[in-house]
């Protein structure tokens, strides 16, 4: 399929005819190669880890739906909004979603105790508030006076069987199985109907996070026909189709104001015909726009692109037990041979923000005082003279996966060539890269999207983590982690995990080269649309979107 | 003719298993399996293969290909490893869209071809002949994607005639919908139809009954469509057959520009996702439908022209 895509996005550029060295913001003009290389893209966004930046989304940049001030929100209408397909593979129950078509729709009709921000902190939302003990194990959350759309009051009994449904070990597929291992639920117990207390078998300060992640939705005790949604979103559940569409309904008694918008519709399509619709006036709203996409929307009056900027990471990982990686010098020389901002301009078609060799740029606890790394070719030969690694080939594992992955690697090589190493780019297998990229390739591609840094850490950088792509596996490091994660003092954590992510920055095998935007499109119609990370509280929000 | 019947079913049973067969080893050669295809970096390794054990993929390849096949011959064919729901749904559900787009497209490009065809024929080399040749020729030759980005970008997005994929809209509420789609279809399957027909037609016309018939001063209209056509008829049925096959597997590029939930999109999906129940469903029900359609095309020109060796 990936290759249909490409021919028809190539085809989209050579009937656009918009390619020029000017739409980049490079100084250099772009060579033809790079051109083609800019344009990339991927079929269907699996879930989440496309994240993004919050902070300088807030700060107001790219046209953002919010922009006209003066217009009164307005009640009525329907909303189509398209996101990518999964064919069968979409479902309905809340705790198995993993695309962001699910995410959506869930989104709709379903809510989580916690959300998270634009900076990935956790936000208060079917839970009012919560209050750790002094050891961050025991956990009280009051519920917000919300009401299922069957006309029955939120209690404790829901959060409770909700929890337990999440952990049944019989469904493996319930994403957040993982993730709330930590729950000892035989301890929790309801206080009183407002009132729940969860226990944790091993501390942790950031639990309120983890009930904001994928697939922690509350559904209503007893839920057990995951096919007759019935949740506390701002929509009631209609009709759904897998592969083809959602439709729902406003719900007038939703906690936080009834949505404007009078019928929601979620929908399945490729990337082209995403854009198609949208501008063909068949949907409203469009999820994970290309820079194609964005620059033919950019040149036109009918759609509107509201980009979340630096909103997901683009890396080149390397596993820091193989050779030549396991020497800390070659690390470091391939980190000072990227030259990042040509990698942002050719690959992303500038869409993005260079990285400095961590996940998260923006997120609650990413130090941002750390100097950006630059390029430095003289420095990274001696580096690698030292290491004796000079005039070999050194192989780079990829995969179309991703927009971006083939393109980022062949750039690499050549900005790699210019220090006397040859890299060979290898491309795997897109299906299972994800699971391939654990064990195979010394170097390869990475990305990940929004979630809390402290998350992105204890999945895949500590010695028992199940996607630990660098093989970063130090206990002193797991250590320092676990004393952080038991802080309860925000400002004392937040100081431990900068000091954990210098140390990844200097030494680790992550070479985080940018921060792809995350793009959105909508009809000039369309207000209220946040330019956010996805997976966070305001991204693919649709009761506080209405039609001008 | 009632042997010949039973042979063909005979080897068309063979043909399917061997098909089968076939379709379970290469997509079992796939990387990976369905369980794999959950690896989005959510689940972990240990969920990975609690599900691997619970969809049975841990059993042997034959234990699993043997339980299938068993299965299909009672008439079930199984459940999808993907939505757990019955791979009879997922057939029924991308069918329909790729069954009316097949319909359509043939209504329209069958007499349109058999009308180019003839007038092409007839007036073999003429100035007519290679304008339609020319166009025709030239409509295959670009590709279909191409075709289908420059009609959506002229009818959908510049004048706003016609929708622009099928996102959200429903056929029976909508028959538009089908427009743009068999324009395209058809710049693709006119030209060879029309090709077809042509040579049968001055084939057809240089035969010594037709000079015969013209001798005897047959009117040039019935001696057109009473004795040259049915014999033109035949290669163009027998492409029609083919042009059949191809647009029932329904056509990838055409389904993905306008976004239309039929067999190719179920198929590749399938494939991608090593859903082995729904990609064996979906190659069976499709062998299925082509040999029939294939036996039907037999039959039709043996009917038009009676010619024995042709049932041999």
């Amino acid at each position: 399929m990936s290759v249909v895509q490409m021919r028809l996005n190539l085809t989209t550029i050579f009937i656009n005819g918009r390619i020029r060295a000017g739409d980049h913001p490079s100084s250099e003009p772009l060579t033809v190669k790079e051109i083609w290389m800019s344009e990339a893209l991927n079929r269907r966004g699996f879930l989440g880890l496309a994240g993004g930046l919050g902070l300088a989304a807030l700060t107001g940049c790219g046209s953002d739906g919010t922009s006209n001030a003066a217009a009164q929100p307005k009640a009525g209408g329907r909303l189509r909004a398209v996101f990518a397909g999964g064919g069968a593979k979409e479902v309905l129950d809340p705790h198995v979603q993993s695309l962001f078509v699910d995410i959506a729709r869930h989104k709709a009709m379903y809510e989580k105790l916690v959300e998270l921000g634009p900076d990935l902190k956790p936000l208060p939302r079917l839970a009012e508030k919560w209050e750790p003990d002094a050891q961050a194990a025991t956990w009280r959350f009051t519920l917000r006076d919300a009401t299922f759309h069957d006309g029955r009051k939120l209690t404790s009994e829901d959060v409770l069987y909700s929890l337990a449904r999440i952990a049944d070990p019989a469904v493996p597929e319930r994403v957040a199985q993982s993730s709330l291992a930590s729950l000892d639920l035989r301890r929790c117990k309801a206080i009183d109907p407002r009132t729940v207390e969860l226990v944790l078998a091993a501390p942790n300060a950031e639990f309120p996070a983890l009930l904001a992640g994928i697939g922690t939705h509350i559904v209503r005790d007893g839920f057990k026909d995951p096919t007759k949604p019935v949740g506390t979103g701002a929509f009631k559940f209609v009709s759904f189709e897998a592969g083809r569409s959602m439709v729902a309904n406003r719900y007038d008694e939703y906690w936080d104001g009834a949505a404007k918008l009078e019928e929601l519709q979620i929908l399945s399509a490729d990337t082209e015909a995403r854009a198609n619709a949208l501008q063909g006036g068949q949907a409203e709203y469009a999820n994970e726009m290309t820079a194609t996409f964005a620059r033919t929307a950019e040149a036109g009056k009918t759609v509107k692109i509201v980009a979340a900027k630096g909103a997901t990471t683009q890396a080149f990982v390397m596993k820091v037990d193989q050779a030549p990686f396991d020497n800390p010098d070659v690390r470091m020389a391939f980190k000072l041979l990227a030259d990042r901002q040509r990698l942002v301009d050719v690959v992303l078609a500038g869409r993005g923000t260079v990285g400095n060799d961590l996940f998260g740029k923006g997120f609650q606890y990413y130090p941002g005082d750390l100097p950006q790394r630059e390029r430095n070719v003289e420095e990274a030969k001696a580096l690698l003279k030292k290491a004796g690694l000079l005039n070999k080939e050194v192989e780079i594992f990829t995969s179309d996966s991703t927009a971006g992955f083939v393109e980022a690697a062949t750039l690499f090589a050549e900005q790699v060539g210019e220090a006397g190493v040859k890299l060979k780019v290898t491309t795997g297998s897109a299906q299972t890269y994800a699971k391939d990229l654990l064990t195979k390739g010394a170097i390869g591609s990475h990305r990940s999207g929004a979630m809390p840094i402290p998350q992105y850490i204890t999945d895949r950088l500590l010695s028992k983590s199940p996607f630990n792509v660098t093989h970063w596996r130090q206990p002193a490091f797991d250590a320092a982690f676990a004393s952080a994660q038991v802080q309860t003092d925000e400002a004392a954590r937040a100081t431990k995990y900068g000091e954990l992510q210098k140390t990844l920055r200097d030494q680790g095998g992550i070479l985080a080269w940018g921060h792809p935007d995350f793009m959105v499109g909508v009809t000039a119609k369309v207000q209220g649309v946040q330019a956010v990370p996805p997976n966070t509280l305001d991204s693919a929000r649709f009761d506080k979107v209405w039609l001008a | 003719m009632r042997s010949y019947a039973g042979q063909r079913a005979a080897l068309a049973i063979v043909q399917l298993a061997v098909l089968s067969i076939l379709v379970f080893v290469l997509t079992a050669l796939l990387p990976g399996d369905a369980a794999d295809m959950r690896f989005t970096e959510t689940l972990t390794p240990e969920q990975i293969a609690q599900l691997r054990a619970q969809l049975g993929l841990d059993q042997p390849a034959l234990e699993r290909f043997t339980h299938w096949f068993g299965n299909v011959l009672t008439g079930d064919l199984g459940t999808s490893l993907i939505s757990g729901g019955p791979v009879r749904d997922i057939v029924k559900a991308s069918v329909g869209a790729t069954l009316v787009l097949t319909l359509a497209t043939l209504a329209v490009v069958v007499p349109l071809a058999v009308a180019l065809g003839i007038l092409m024929g007839a007036r073999e080399n003429g100035r007519l002949d290679r304008t339609i040749t020319s166009v025709t020729l030239a409509l295959s030759a670009i590709p279909d994607f191409v075709i289908a980005v420059v009609l959506v970008a002229l009818f959908s997005l510049k004048l706003g005639w016609l929708p622009a994929t099928w996102v959200g809209g429903s056929l029976l509420a909508n028959p538009v919908l089908l427009v743009l789609p068999v324009a395209v279809l058809l710049g693709r399957t006119v030209c060879l139809l029309s090709r077809q027909v042509r040579a049968g037609t001055i084939n057809a016309l240089h035969a010594d009954y037709v000079v015969q018939a013209r001798r005897l001063g047959v009117p040039r209209r019935r001696l057109l469509l009473r004795h040259v056509l049915p014999n033109a008829a035949v290669p163009g049925v027998q492409e029609l057959a083919r042009t059949g096959d191809t647009l029932l597997g329904g056509v990838l590029v055409v389904e993905a520009i306008f976004a239309i939930p039929g067999f190719a999109t179920a198929l590749v999906d399938g494939v991608e996702t090593r859903d082995v129940p729904v990609v064996q469903g979906l190659t069976l029900v499709l062998a299925v439908a082509a040999l029939l359609i294939n036996l039907g095309a037999d039959l039709v020109c043996n009917r038009l022209v009676p010619r024995t060796e042709l049932l041999r």
